[in-house]
């Protein structure tokens, strides 16, 4: 029983320990995008088109008309941001907004060295608002930004490729034209794709040097509820006849690998707690077999079928109880310590330690799993016990 | 009152088959104590099962008090063993990890009749009747193979029943324990009005009966 009480103890903390590491690499993943790209991004205006077909009926007097969706036409960007803006504002959900234009360009640093780019042109305040740029910055300040029109926050990587530091010049390229501009600050949101190539610049220099005088690319906004963004982004999309995209939609393809990591964690990490299940069930079993004459003075005495097995569903209940007990606090411990391991992670999101999710849903998910082996582990054994005839233990005892 | 009559039973199958009961009676009184003898395998002990309703007969009726019990559900005939029957088995059948005071407790705290309190306070006075009361503490591997059956005899007077069966209680004992724990189950027994049956192949206990029956081949013979 010593062993069955171990391997449920290591099963429920390895089930707390693996779930946190995954669960904590979600949640990063999630707060490092929502700190990027926001909660929703509202794009490109559409227009149903509609296929009517109406007959009048011959004395006039009936009819009947039938519309059908056909298709959408998409108009690229949002073209009147000002009324969209005032719209969202109505939203009462809605918490930031971020009106942004975006165009690619060709950047050149030092030493002529060059490499594309997306300019992202935006007005700070309203970005600061609806995205995690502030806690980005990893070189320069934003007040240097602020108070420089032609000033640039360039991603580490882009930073690193060109050459660059905060001080120094970079020249853009677009529609055959070359505009130098100040490095005002260096941010990193460890997301690769987007630290090489992401440029943020001042919205008017932006508009100036894209050639796009009128509109915006996209609005970030920020929701109060975050799990409700896609129910948001549909009623805003409704509304505002704009596409709007939510977080969960976006990332659809990183939110399902996750899912499936922890999914699999768990059924790898159960297995423990199966094969501890299956111990228990030996030894209930053993313990049933050698101690039947016992179960049948017990009877003899008026002790119930359900007393004996209530016996050895107690065992059971003990070993649970224990079990998950130390299993929860094992798995705590393992997680605080995993929490502190030092590790360099960059691509996806950037984090120099082990992200940890501490949800108490773990541990009710791990003592649930232990619950059901265990109950299954102690149920035939209790039902076997059960069932024995005293009178056929004793006679075959006795004689 | 406790009887069967026309009692059948069969053991085993097929070709083993064997008719181990071929339609007995019997009729135990309060304050009586009967001895069943007989050669081994002649059907003694699945008597003394059948009248303890730990095995069912397959045919004919058994009585406990006025009730006909034949065809009682397990969970009435495991109430009626609570309530109106003690076992003493020719091994204690001690629970080892219980003291001699807790073995003696068990059938009244399934009774569920006295406190705690009054359940120790039986315990140790059933265990003084059997001469016990100062090794109440020990566990059954401590004590003597007449310790231990004495103690049997104390945990099947527990809940007072009115019938206490017997199977061989003597059997593993010397001549002294022999005639100490006989002594003492019947004394208790006529003192509390019970009625006993039990099962020996000591001639000498049997004697000492007030009934004796002689049973052969699955019956009663004069």
């Amino acid at each position: 029983m010593a062993m069955s009480l171990t391997g449920i103890v290591f099963g429920v903390g390895f089930f707390v320990v693996t779930q946190a590491q995954t669960s904590g690499f979600e949640s990063f993943f999630i707060r490092t995008i929502l700190g990027t790209n926001g909660a929703i991004r509202i794009e490109d205006r559409f227009q149903d088109t509609l296929r009517s077909m109406a007959a009048a009926g011959q004395t006039g007097g009936s009819g009947f008309l039938i519309s059908q969706h056909e298709s959408r036409n998409y108009i690229p960007g949002v073209q009147e941001p000002g009324m969209i803006r005032a719209e969202l504002e109505q939203f009462p959900s809605v918490v930031a907004i971020s009106e942004v234009i975006k165009g690619n360009v060709l950047a050149v640093g030092v030493g002529q060295r060059s490499d594309p780019a997306r300019i992202l042109g935006i007005n700070l305040d309203d970005h600061l608002n609806a995205s995690d740029l502030e806690e980005q910055i990893v070189r320069g300040d934003l007040e240097a930004f602020r108070s420089n029109p032609n000033g640039v926050i360039l991603g580490l990587t882009l930073a690193y490729r060109l050459s660059v530091d905060p001080g120094d010049s970079v020249v853009f390229e677009t529609h055959g034209e070359r505009r130098r501009y100040r490095v005002s600050a260096v941010y990193e949101t460890g997301v690769t794709d987007i630290d090489r190539v992401w440029v943020y610049m001042h919205m008017t220099a932006a508009r100036s040097l894209l050639r796009k005088p009128h509109g915006v690319s996209y609005i970030q906004i920020n929701v109060t509820d975050r799990e409700r963004a896609p129910a948001e982004a549909r009623h805003i999309e409704m509304v505002l006849q704009h596409n709007a995209i939510s977080w969960q939609e976006r990332e659809k393809v990183w939110l399902e690998v996750f899912r499936a990591l922890r999914i699999s964690s768990a059924i790898t990490v159960s297995s423990i707690i199966l094969i501890s299940g299956l111990g228990m069930f030996n030894t209930l079993a053993m313990v049933v077999m050698e101690k039947t004459k016992e179960i049948s003075i017990l009877r003899s005495m008026g002790y119930t079928r359900r007393d004996i097995s209530s016996i050895f569903l107690w065992q059971g209940m003990l070993v649970l109880m224990a079990g998950s007990v130390l299993g929860a606090l094992l798995g705590a411990g393992l997680t605080y310590g995993v929490s502190n391991l030092p590790i360099r992670i960059r691509g996806i999101f950037s984090t120099d330690s082990f992200p940890v999710d501490w949800s108490l849903w773990h541990y009710v998910a791990a003592i649930l799993t232990a619950v059901v082996v265990v109950m299954f582990a102690s149920l035939i054994p209790a039902r076997r016990a059960a069932r024995l005839e005293p009178g056929d233990v004793i006679r075959g005892t006795a004689q | 009152m406790v009887g069967c009559r026309d009692v059948e039973r069969y053991l085993g199958e097929g070709e083993g088959r064997v008719h181990v009961l071929r339609g007995v009676a019997l009729e135990a009184r309060r304050g009586q104590v009967s001895a069943i003898v007989g050669p081994s395998g002649c059907g003694k002990s699945t008597l003394l099962y059948l009248l303890g309703l730990l095995d069912r007969p397959d045919g004919g009726s058994i009585r406990i008090g006025q009730q006909d019990v034949l065809n009682a559900s397990d969970e009435e005939r495991t109430a009626i063993r609570c309530q109106k029957i003690g076992f003493v088995f020719q091994f204690h059948f001690l629970l080892p990890e219980f003291s001699a005071l807790e073995n003696v407790i068990l059938p009244m705290r399934k009774l569920g009749h006295l406190s705690t309190d009054a359940m120790r306070d039986r315990a140790h006075s059933l265990l003084d009747g059997v001469g016990l009361s100062d090794k109440d503490h020990r566990l059954p591997s401590q004590l003597s193979g007449g310790e231990q059956q004495r103690v049997a005899v104390a945990r099947s007077l527990a809940n007072s029943p009115s019938l206490i069966l017997a199977d061989e209680p003597t059997g593993n004992l010397d001549v002294t324990n022999s005639n100490l724990v006989f002594d003492l189950l019947t004394r208790l027994a006529k003192e509390n009005g019970q009625a006993v049956v039990l099962v020996t192949h000591n001639p000498d206990i049997a004697e000492r009966c007030d009934r004796r029956l002689l049973m052969s081949d699955g019956r009663f013979v004069d």
